[in-house]
């Protein structure tokens, strides 16, 4: 539980970051970068664009500073501002390349996946190709619900959307994969 | 859709796309090429709000309005 002078020392980092503090916006850095990066992968799944991502983020943060409410927490600010800049990255991919290419992305991550042999090898390629052809917005609130399994409120307020809205999403990024995966030939 | 099958395709996603490592982290200290990005391009000074779509739409009604109905004109004027 954090004490009284932890309190006032935060108040005092995030008063003097709205006002535009250098070193107050690299202690935030600092303090937050492991969380932000970790939000942000789980989203484009890809290491290499999540540091990029990173740096976007704390830009748009830098450059917002003066919109910030002292009286609001930072992170869940930052993380709205970072799954926008991701979901910029992912609309920007989309309209590049057509379809992503997820399985490389897949094959980048930190964690690789934990084979189930009830689940052919195929199946889970295509379901995860099937997966980057969806609307980016689908595929936030579907990654971040059902893979990472985060309460539907925090990707609500990352989103700027309500904990219904999440849960529609959800359901319409269910039902479009199933429609894909069902015109690949795989009843799921 | 069934519930069954609504499951199974979640099952599948989660098969397909392995949870990160929550223990992941950048590969690199990325502070001084946030330092780099805000240096070649600054923020913005905090000024009067940005206009937004409204206020376009409403200047482009009034224009309308103005170029449809030239007697009004003095009117507006009056008021400013």
């Amino acid at each position: 539980m954090p004490q009284g002078s932890d309190i006032v020392r935060s108040e005092d980092l995030l008063n003097r970051f709205r006002l535009g503090d250098l070193n107050a916006f690299e202690s935030l850095f600092r303090e937050h970068q492991r969380s932000v990066y970790g939000w942000i992968l789980r989203i484009v799944r890809d290491p290499a664009a999540a540091e990029d991502l990173m740096v976007e983020t704390f830009w748009r943060i830098h450059r917002a500073h003066a919109r910030f409410e002292p009286a609001r927490s930072f992170e869940p600010w930052a993380r709205r501002i970072a799954t926008r800049a991701a979901l910029d990255w992912l609309r920007a991919r989309r309209t590049e390349s057509g379809s992503a290419d997820l399985d490389q992305d897949v094959a980048d991550l930190p964690s690789k996946p934990a084979p189930d042999p009830g689940i052919a090898a195929e199946i889970r390629l295509k379901a995860s190709q099937a997966f980057a052809r969806l609307p980016p917005g689908l595929r936030i609130a579907a990654v971040l619900s059902v893979v990472e399994e985060q309460p539907h409120k925090d990707v609500a307020a990352a989103l700027g959307i309500s904990v219904g809205a999440v849960k529609l999403r959800v359901f319409r990024a269910i039902r479009l994969l199933r429609k894909d995966l069902l015109g690949q030939g795989i009843t799921p | 859709m069934t519930r069954q099958e609504e499951d199974r395709i979640k099952q599948l996603l989660q098969q397909s796309l392995p949870p990160v490592d929550p223990a992941a982290e950048p590969s690199r200290d990325l502070w001084p090429a946030v330092l780099r990005r805000i240096d070649a391009e600054p923020a913005a000074v905090p000024g009067p709000a940005r206009q937004n779509w409204f206020d376009w739409a409403l200047l482009a009604g009034l224009v309308v309005f103005a170029v449809s109905f030239p007697a009004t004109i003095p009117v507006f004027l009056y008021y400013l």
